[in-house]
């Protein structure tokens, strides 16, 4: 077979050299368009099972290679002037350059021919070979030529980089967090020989225009040349960490990254691999990895299929599952360095697991496997601050963070765990049945913090179904007191009511038969900030006038005396999902046009009025919470920064956390239903406006609920929604007959 | 199990025949695809064939693409296999994954999602609206269980259905998807758990044929498709890991469609599950 590869970087020459190493018999030829020895770039980095992978494929260029690296074990995150060390990790990193002529020697040894200083400036003039492997890189020309074949995508993601190199023999990963009066700058930084290191300093473009670095055109600039004022206010920006050593450019300019991605790898007898496929943000590994990565599954394919097509299609389903994963990863790496602004209050261990759990590729389980003694760390400062133990001591053995306590208004939870009683939807009359009291009764006993009573409505016509439970009635306060005071004395979770008046959601069918169907009998006039229905079959609800919201009002104040008197230890108000509240939170919802309807401000001001009330009614030494929607998961819906305004305003009229949701304003909503889905909007708003946040939405174990903690996405979490089956931790107690003794 | 109406030039007498087997144990139900532009059978028409030689087994879409047909007629036609079957149907319908199938019909492929909510809203009124007959021999009308994948998709199931019929792979894909499906669920307030439906293809000792045609079946998915063929079940070993993977993340009903129209292969799969 005569096979042409165009591009002698790694991924080419691999390809070339595994191909040789099969004895084929097949006539090779590898184009490069610079010299053998001319590269750009640095330290290539790989990890352990990387590493595997090339020593199976062959063993030669493998001995050859982990000679020439630098390895080392420890990332090192260093910021607010503290290093913290993960351990556990194993990496190795070589020159390119070095990388390089170990591949040219190979193939030369194995009867490759190298064409250097040949450009492929049109591959059609390659075509005749039986096979063309593409691997032109990032700006791949081949890929370009034959765009309507591969459709490929790019996409420009946010922020800046430049690569440089110091000759500081760094010792570990290292991650360094900086800021000054131009904004917010990091280095990733590895060293990839004995002296030395890959020096990656990258920014978003606010804090890069402000800095000046913008002064020079990258384009500009010749082949070969750097920006050697930028890397001169980079020497300064991080002279400590430097140390007095020097860092040096090669060419080096400022970049922005760009993702490519093609709609298919392989046309007729042409095959994309390496960055010529698909890019995936270094911050997650080397393209260099995935390149020679894809050149052992190339190969592998082509020995073991009869037929060039067969082997191509079988080389692009292999690794295009392990391709996406990574751009998957990389992409909630590139997220968190885009958001990470809001994380700058975190304490260093706190930022540190942040960080190492970003792209989600790594659970808190995963962590405490590879570094006990980091996540070790992470509990005891946890511990600490949430006053696990007494008067802040050291803690010798710290709690997961799961089971530390977490103060709220004037009480404190014993742990961070909430369960949730779902809505039975069996109330008659608004008077919850002996089951539901039941549920409460059992998950009160189970081992959370808090339980959350759902749903409990207002008023009659406040009810999403004729079964919802309400407090609207003195009739039900007696029942509510039936379940609390058989609990008194035998559990420390604290029991919350959920209120709410369902708005234009009302007046449904059980939600057995589907959610939001309209009832056809025995229905009831509906409200809403705006007279819109909520789907095609709801009816229209009229718009609040002041005299109903005074009403509303005054029943949310009516029901919050009801469940103080009933025993309730913590009231919450609904404020989410498309209910009545909500419904003037959203821009989707809210049209109004008197002092109700407009801005933030004013489409906030009844949702406050009503807090302010029911804050003015509720004991002041129990906590009050508000579930609130943070993004209405549609277009046109409420933006960020009104999420966090409305967080503070919130905050500010004496909510003492939020229960933070999204979603469910317009049937029209695009949700995500991955595990703990409502967490980004937690994290949002919680990092955002400083207030104390609550999370939820299949959150299955305790695992999932220290990530969330550790990470400071939230302060607390309703585990399962859906319930799994429960854990034996959270067995019931044997309920204490005998008069409480 | 599943029927061979999904291969293109199985014979009728086939089709019908297999599900008179199936109905014979120890299968649940008897399960058809759909598709326009391609050589399948309809798959109401089919199952209506299936209904007059079955007496026990369910009657089952999975999927059948709703949007492609006018809503009030598709509502009588599954009430009427309904009531015609003594209540065996379960009806899996999506949005399907193909273009050219909306393209070939009346129905633009923009806004199929929407459209897609608002038929089985309909389909449920119709059902219980007594100037429309047949009056199905559920209140409400037969089970009605959502495909697809993606957020829209699973608010829609949850919104909407009785449970969710996952489109196959490992069972690890069916997990994840049935984590998703579950949380969509408590999400939207539905009580108790959603129904959750699996699908695999199974060609015993495969010549080929069988891979063939599933690579042609899901030539529009890409690449992917070598994946699907990958996972095609053609040993009794793969059969019951199979079951017992999709059994373990929680599948309520495995749906096992032939890859190849081979009476022999009912037999098979009969003495595979039987060992």
């Amino acid at each position: 077979m005569k096979v042409t590869c165009i591009g002698g970087g790694p991924g080419g020459l691999y390809t070339a050299l595994l191909l040789a190493k099969a004895g084929r018999g097949h006539e090779i030829t590898v184009y490069e368009r610079q010299a053998a020895s001319d590269t750009f770039g640095w330290g290539v980095v790989f990890s352990a099972s990387t590493l595997g992978g090339l020593a199976d494929a062959d063993a030669d260029t493998y001995d050859a290679i982990l000679s020439s690296c630098a390895r080392w074990d420890p990332v090192d995150v260093v910021y607010r002037g503290t290093r913290v060390r993960a351990r556990g990790n194993r990496f190795a990193a070589i020159a390119r350059k070095r990388l390089l002529a170990i591949l040219q020697e190979r193939c030369r040894e194995l009867g490759v021919s190298l064409r250097f200083g040949a450009e492929v400036a049109d591959p059609a003039a390659h075509l005749d070979a039986d096979l063309v492997v593409a691997a032109d890189g990032v700006h791949s020309v081949t890929r370009s030529r034959l765009a309507s074949a591969f459709a490929p995508t790019t996409t420009v993601e946010g922020g800046k980089f430049i690569w440089l190199v110091t000759t500081k023999p760094l010792r570990a990963f290292t991650f360094l967090f900086t800021a000054n009066e131009h904004g917010r700058f990091q280095v990733h930084a590895y060293p990839f020989d004995e002296h030395t290191s890959t020096w990656i300093v990258e920014c978003d473009e606010r804090s890069w225009r402000n800095a000046g670095m913008d002064a020079v055109d990258p384009a500009a600039l010749r082949p070969g040349e750097s920006d050697s004022d930028s890397i001169e206010y980079c020497r300064r920006l991080f002279a400590d960490e430097l140390d007095g050593h020097k860092l040096l450019g090669n060419g080096s300019k400022w970049y922005d990254w760009v993702t490519v991605r093609n709609k298919t790898w392989r046309h007729r007898n042409v095959v994309l691999l390496g960055d010529a496929a698909h890019t995936a943000h270094w911050s997650v590994g080397s393209g260099t990895k995935l390149a020679m990565e894809d050149a052992i599954a190339l190969t592998a394919a082509l020995e073991r299929c009869e037929d060039l097509d067969t082997a191509l299609a079988a080389y692009e389903a292999d690794r295009r599952v392990a391709v996406e994963r990574t751009q998957a990863a990389a992409s909630e790496s590139l997220d968190w360095f885009s958001r990470y602004g809001r994380y700058l209050g975190f304490e260093p261990p706190q930022f540190a697991y942040s960080l190492l759990t970003r792209s989600k590729r790594v659970t808190y389980d995963n962590l405490r496997l590879r570094d006990p003694e980091l996540v070790g760390g992470v509990e005891r400062w946890f511990g600490q601050v949430s006053g696990a133990g007494s008067d802040g001591a050291a803690l010798l053995v710290a709690p997961q963070p799961a089971f530390t306590p977490l103060r709220l208004g004037g009480v404190t939870l014993v742990n961070r765990v909430a369960l949730v009683a779902d809505r039975a939807g069996d109330a008659v009359d608004g008077t919850p049945s002996p089951g539901h009291l039941a549920t409460v009764e059992r998950l009160a006993l189970g081992g959370a913090g808090l339980v959350v009573v759902e749903s409990v409505a207002v008023s009659p016509s406040g009810r999403v179904t004729r079964g919802d439970a309400g407090l609207y009635d003195d009739r039900h306060t007696g029942a509510w007191r039936t379940v609390l005071g058989r609990l008194a004395g035998r559990t420390s979770a604290l029991v919350g009511a959920q209120l709410s008046h369902a708005g234009r959601r009302g007046s449904t069918r059980p939600r057995s038969a589907g959610s939001d169907r309209p009832l056809r009998d025995e229905a009831w006039p509906l409200v809403a900030a705006s007279p819109l229905p909520y789907n095609r079959f709801s009816p229209t609800p009229a718009a609040l006038d002041r005299h109903g919201m005074t009403a509303v009002r005054d029943d949310f104040v009516a029901a919050a005396r009801r469940a103080a008197d009933a025993g309730f230890d913590a009231l919450g108000l609904h404020f989410g999902h498309g209910y009545l509240l909500a419904s003037f939170i959203s821009p989707l919802t809210n049209h109004r046009d008197d002092g109700y309807g407009g801005d933030l401000p004013a489409r906030m001001a009844f949702p406050l009025e009503v807090l302010a009330a029911v804050r003015a009614e509720w004991p002041a030494s129990r906590p009050l919470w508000v579930t609130v929607s943070a993004s209405d998961l549609q277009p046109g819906g409420l933006t960020e920064t009104e999420a966090v305004s409305a967080a503070r305003l919130l905050a500010g009229e004496g909510a003492d956390l939020l229960d933070v949701v999204a979603g469910h304003t317009t049937p029209a909503f695009h949700p995500s239903y991955d595990t703990a889905f409502y967490a980004p909007w937690s994290d949002l708003v919680r990092n955002g406006a400083s207030v104390t946040t609550m999370t939820s939405g299949s959150i299955p174990d305790t695992g999932v609920v220290n990530d969330l903690l550790a990470a400071g996405k939230a302060d607390l979490c309703v585990l399962g929604r859906p319930s799994p089956p429960p854990p034996p931790w959270l067995a019931p107690a044997q309920p204490a007959h005998g008069g409480g003794s | 199990m599943g029927l061979p109406a999904g291969v293109p030039g199985a014979p009728g007498d086939l089709v019908v025949d297999w599900a008179r087997r199936a109905d014979d144990g120890p299968f649940a139900s008897v399960a058809v695809v759909d598709r326009l532009r391609y050589g399948n059978y309809d798959p109401l028409i089919a199952l209506s064939a299936a209904a007059a030689v079955t007496r026990r087994v369910r009657l089952v879409t999975c999927i059948l693409i709703a949007p492609l047909r006018e809503t009030a007629t598709l509502a009588k036609q599954v009430a009427s296999l309904d009531a015609l079957s003594g209540g065996r149907v379960t009806l899996g319908v999506a949005t399907g994954a193909r273009r050219d199938d909306y393209d070939t019909s009346e129905t633009a492929y923009g806004g199929r999602g929407a459209r897609l909510s608002d038929q089985l809203a309909v389909m449920r009124s119709q059902w219980e609206d007594p100037a429309v007959g047949p009056a199905p021999c559920r209140p409400g009308g037969p089970p009605i269980l959502v495909g697809g994948t993606g957020g829209p998709a699973l608010a829609r199931m949850a919104a909407f259905a009785d449970g969710y019929v996952h489109a196959g792979g490992p069972p690890r894909a069916f997990a994840r998807a049935a984590g998703q499906a579950r949380a969509a669920w408590a999400d939207a307030g539905r009580p108790d758990q959603p129904q959750l439906w699996g699908m695999g293809y199974f060609a015993f000792d495969d010549d080929g044929a069988g891979r063939d045609y599933l690579l042609d079946y899901y030539a529009f998915v890409g690449p992917f498709a070598q994946r699907i063929a990958d996972g095609l079940l053609t040993t009794p070993l793969a059969v019951r890991e199979m079951l017992e993977g999709y059994a373990e993340a929680g599948c309520d009903e495995l749906l096992l469609f032939p890859a190849t129209a081979s009476a022999e292969q009912l037999d098979r799969l009969v003495d595979a599950l039987a060992r």
